[in-house]
């Protein structure tokens, strides 16, 4: 078993799996029933300023996405950030961290954009002995409207302010929590770092309606007949996280600043792929919505039997896949793939034909007998057949080698060339 | 082929050569990856899923799923093994249509169980292919303990005792290792040598010697034993079989059930293997079934069941009668033999109907009689050779005592499953292993 230990910023956990700051984080009985399934560590649950509570809604607060089967693929919320009172969270934690000292506990935070605010929560939360906090600059419901989460996320000078105050009152290590509800990442995660971050993570929810109600006409989550925006969750928002992480991971003003990546962790796979895009660690909320703690089994399994079989540590993992996210600019056009159908396992359904004839590039040819191949001379390797084929493996894509020609343009394949040498390219520089 | 279905008496080379192969491959081929895939994601990763609760070896089937969904079948193999040191054969026997799959929330939803079975083999033959034997012993704690009966609970015993650092000497009284999974279940349910194949994959833990051809009683006392090792586990099966009592039992082509299965379970050439043409099988549990059904995959013409009582009554299970009757067995309740016809060598056996009366079953005046040249046994084992001064309870060792131990089918308590054989050998190791860290 592949040691899976980890030290995130100087904050250390047996293994890269936290729970996110969400609903699974509120109390100690979760938290502490976190651990016992063995999750590494944990970001508590979001506290705000002194005062009275925090109210919730008292319908449904969450949306979901679904496949044909129920498979949960996509989650909203509109719960805020803790309802409990600040004092009885502090309690819990400082109990909680004296109980499970191998274990990383994280203290989310929101107040408002206040100097006063953050110095005096920083200050009551220094006794709880947790070994960070985070800044929620991302939700993007509910508290933004009060000026607070993706409010803050989406003004990179207040990011650089606040930080700068909570590295200024606390000794604590600091995260801010990025919102993906921007242009771009990377403003907000620059900020993050001027600020005097120790790390990044992302991404907090996606603002969303997750659907309609056709009778009600109420967008759901749907309260007495009307909904509000949520925040979108779940492997639905993977894809999204993924290239946000990255880009943090590959600029050169962000590259090496920690990343704690969030969006759709569910299996071991999620993690690892966050992983080799530049993240320290991985924080998980739906997938242990979904099915329980008991769900970081899996994931500890899964990615110490990976590194045992890539014979690499977890911090060889880190980072890994960073080198080979490029612009597109930098791909090699001289790299030539043609599809090639495997007619031991075509099942004759048509859906690649009907892809490529219908949607792209007219490539694949179909006989009165039902029999599907792929046209060279047409085929630009787009691989919408691969996507669209229910077989596993049935089309794959074989690379023309170096010196043949291609029947569809006819050129030879030569040494990797790319855009910024080609021809056609006005700003093209020529090869030296 | 010299003979035919139609052949009189008991005869080999009833069918054409080639379908003994395709009579006895696989009843169930295994999951491709795709298909393990597909059916690994219906599993709902259940909270406390009911399906662990129903396994008698307690394997966490949720999390074995998952990570076969995911892609990782030798961690699902792990997870399996760390229960069920013999879950590959397990996978092919158990009867998972009352155990696991029945508790399945799905098959209460919609009558479909997750496979569970199917993917269990999947993980472990995956993982058996690789070469994965994922169990390390601890350091020697030179302490000997001796395994009586290689079967399944002994060997389950034998591999824990071995991993927690103990040297384990196991007695067969066979010529080969696996008990009933070598000699006792049908042939299609575990094609390709798999029995031998799982034990020579278990002992690679380490620190086992395996002993063939001693017998408890015949070349070896529980007093040696107990003398020269320093606890002892005793898991000899039950090797007595039920008499009909019936006249005629005595007649040539009248045999155990058990001992017609072990045959052809060690046959080299089973076209080589004689049947009847009129076969009965008497009884209704899985043995009775294995026999009914691989007499006709040997080319039998006529094979019935008979159960003395009702089919609810029946301790096969309704998948494993439904397989019988796919085959072309038929099956025959509430009757029981009277007696077997013939002169010499059975001819027929004659049954009368049978009710359930306040006092016990009733024969009825009403008889019919079924060909029959030959008769399989198949109305239960019992405890036979066990060493003098033990507690018997209910036919059966009744539990621990000193530095003895006891499982499977031998033992009281749990039904007589390869997979509760596995449950109480692994923890009567752990009991023994308790006791020698004590001691």
């Amino acid at each position: 078993m592949a040691d899976l230990s980890s030290n995130f910023i100087g904050i250390k956990s047996p293994n890269p799996f936290w729970l996110a700051s969400a609903p699974p984080t509120d109390k100690k009985y979760n938290v502490e029933r976190a651990y016992e399934a063995g999750w590494g560590g944990v970001v508590w649950k979001t506290l705000g300023a002194e005062g009275p509570p925090i109210v919730n809604v008292n319908g449904p607060r969450y949306g979901a996405i679904w496949g044909a089967d129920r498979r949960l693929l996509g989650l909203n919320n509109i719960e805020l950030i803790t309802d409990r009172p600040l004092e009885v969270n502090l309690r819990e934690i400082k109990e909680v961290k004296r109980k499970w000292k191998d274990r990383a506990l994280i203290i989310s935070l929101m107040v408002p954009c206040e100097e006063d605010h953050w110095k005096a929560i920083l200050k009551q939360i220094e006794d709880t002995e947790a070994d960070g906090v985070e800044l929620n600059f991302g939700c993007p419901h509910g508290m933004a409207e009060r000026g607070m989460g993706s409010a803050v996320g989406q003004v990179p000078d207040y990011i650089e302010m606040v930080t700068r105050w909570v590295k200024q009152y606390s000794r604590m290590p600091c995260i801010v929590k990025l919102t993906p509800n921007v242009t771009s990442i990377l403003p907000p995660a620059m900020a993050a770092n001027r600020g005097g971050a120790d790390a990044v993570s992302l991404i907090n929810t996606i603002k969303s309606i997750t659907n309609v109600d056709l009778d009600a006409f109420s967008p759901f989550p749907m309260i007495d007949g009307k909904g509000s925006h949520g925040g979108y969750c779940g492997p639905a928002v993977k894809p999204i996280a993924l290239n946000m992480v990255a880009e943090i991971a590959r600029h050169p003003e962000t590259r090496g600043l920690p990343i704690s990546g969030i969006g759709g962790v569910t299996t071991w796979r999620d993690a690892a792929e966050f992983m080799a895009l530049g993240a320290g660690n991985v924080q998980v909320c739906t997938a242990a919505m979904t099915y329980g703690f008991k769900v970081v089994q899996e994931m500890i399994s899964g990615l110490s039997q990976y590194l045992d079989e890539k014979q690499m540590a977890l911090s060889d993992l880190v980072g890994r896949a960073v080198p080979n996210f490029v612009e597109w600019q930098h791909l090699n056009l001289n790299y030539v793939t043609k599809a090639q159908i495997d007619q031991d396992l075509c099942i004759n359904c048509g859906r690649c034909y009907a892809a490529c004839e219908d949607t792209s590039h007219q490539a694949i040819a179909m006989s009165p007998e039902r029999i599907f191949t792929v046209k060279d001379e047409e085929c630009v390797a787009c691989n919408l057949c691969i996507d669209v084929c229910p077989v596993d493996s049935c089309i794959t894509m074989r690379e023309l080698p170096k010196g043949s020609t291609d029947p569809r343009t006819g050129r030879v394949v030569g040494d990797f060339a790319d855009w910024t040498t080609h021809p056609n390219n006005p700003m093209a520089q020529a090869a030296e | 082929m010299s003979n035919s279905p139609l052949t009189p008496g008991i005869a080999a080379s009833r069918l054409p050569a080639e379908a003994y192969a395709r009579n006895f491959s696989d009843h169930e081929p295994a999951l491709d990856r795709h298909e393990a895939r597909v059916a690994a994601d219906r599993c709902y990763f259940c909270h406390d899923a009911p399906c662990i609760t129903a396994c008698p070896t307690s394997i966490d089937i949720p999390l074995f799923i998952r990570q076969i969904a995911t892609g990782t079948p030798e961690a699902a193999a792990t997870t399996i093994w760390s229960q069920n040191i013999l879950g590959g054969i397990c996978a092919r026997v158990c009867p998972t249509e009352t155990l696991c799959e029945e508790a399945c929330v799905r098959e209460a939803a919609e009558g479909k169980p997750v496979e569970i079975g199917q993917l269990q083999r999947f993980a472990t033959d995956t993982a058996m292919a690789k070469g994965l034997h994922p169990f390390t012993r601890a350091a020697p704690t030179g302490k000997r303990v001796a395994v009586v009966g290689a079967g399944p609970a002994g060997l389950a015993c034998a591999h824990r005792l071995a991993l927690h650092g103990h040297e384990v000497v196991v007695f067969e009284r066979r010529a080969k290792a696996g008990g009933l999974n070598e000699y006792g279940i049908a042939s299609y349910k575990a094609t390709g040598g798999f029995a031998q194949a799982e034990v020579e994959w278990l002992l690679q833990i380490g620190g086992i010697e395996v002993r063939t051809g001693v017998e408890l009683g015949r070349d070896v006392s529980l007093e040696q034993l107990t003398a020269e090792f320093d606890a002892v586990f005793l898991g000899i099966g039950l090797t007595g079989v039920n008499a009909l009592r019936a006249v005629g039992e005595d007649l040539a082509g009248v045999r155990n059930a058990v001992d017609f299965i072990a045959e052809l379970r060690q046959a080299a050439d089973l076209s080589q293997l004689p049947v009847g043409r009129d076969v009965v099988v008497i009884g209704g549990g899985m043995t009775a079934v294995d026999a009914a059904v691989q007499s006709k995959l040997l080319g039998a013409e006529n094979v019935t069941i008979v159960y003395r009582r009702g089919q609810a009554k029946m301790s096969a299970s309704s998948h494993e009668q439904d397989h019988a009757a796919q085959a072309g067995v038929r099956i025959i309740h509430n009757a029981a033999p009277v007696r077997v016809l013939g002169d010499g060598q059975a001819e027929a056996v004659e049954f009368a109907y049978t009710s359930e009366g306040e006092t016990g079953l009733v024969l009825s005046p009403e008889t019919f009689t079924l060909k029959a040249d030959q008769v399989f046994k198949a109305i239960g084992q019992t405890l036979q050779g066990a060493p003098e001064g033990l507690a018997v309870a209910g036919g059966k060792l009744a539990g621990p005592a000193g530095k003895v131990w006891v499982g499977g089918d031998c033992a009281a308590g749990g039904e007589d499953l390869t997979v509760t054989a596995v449950a109480e050998g692994r923890d009567a190791a752990e009991a023994i292993h308790a006791a020698l860290v004590q001691g």
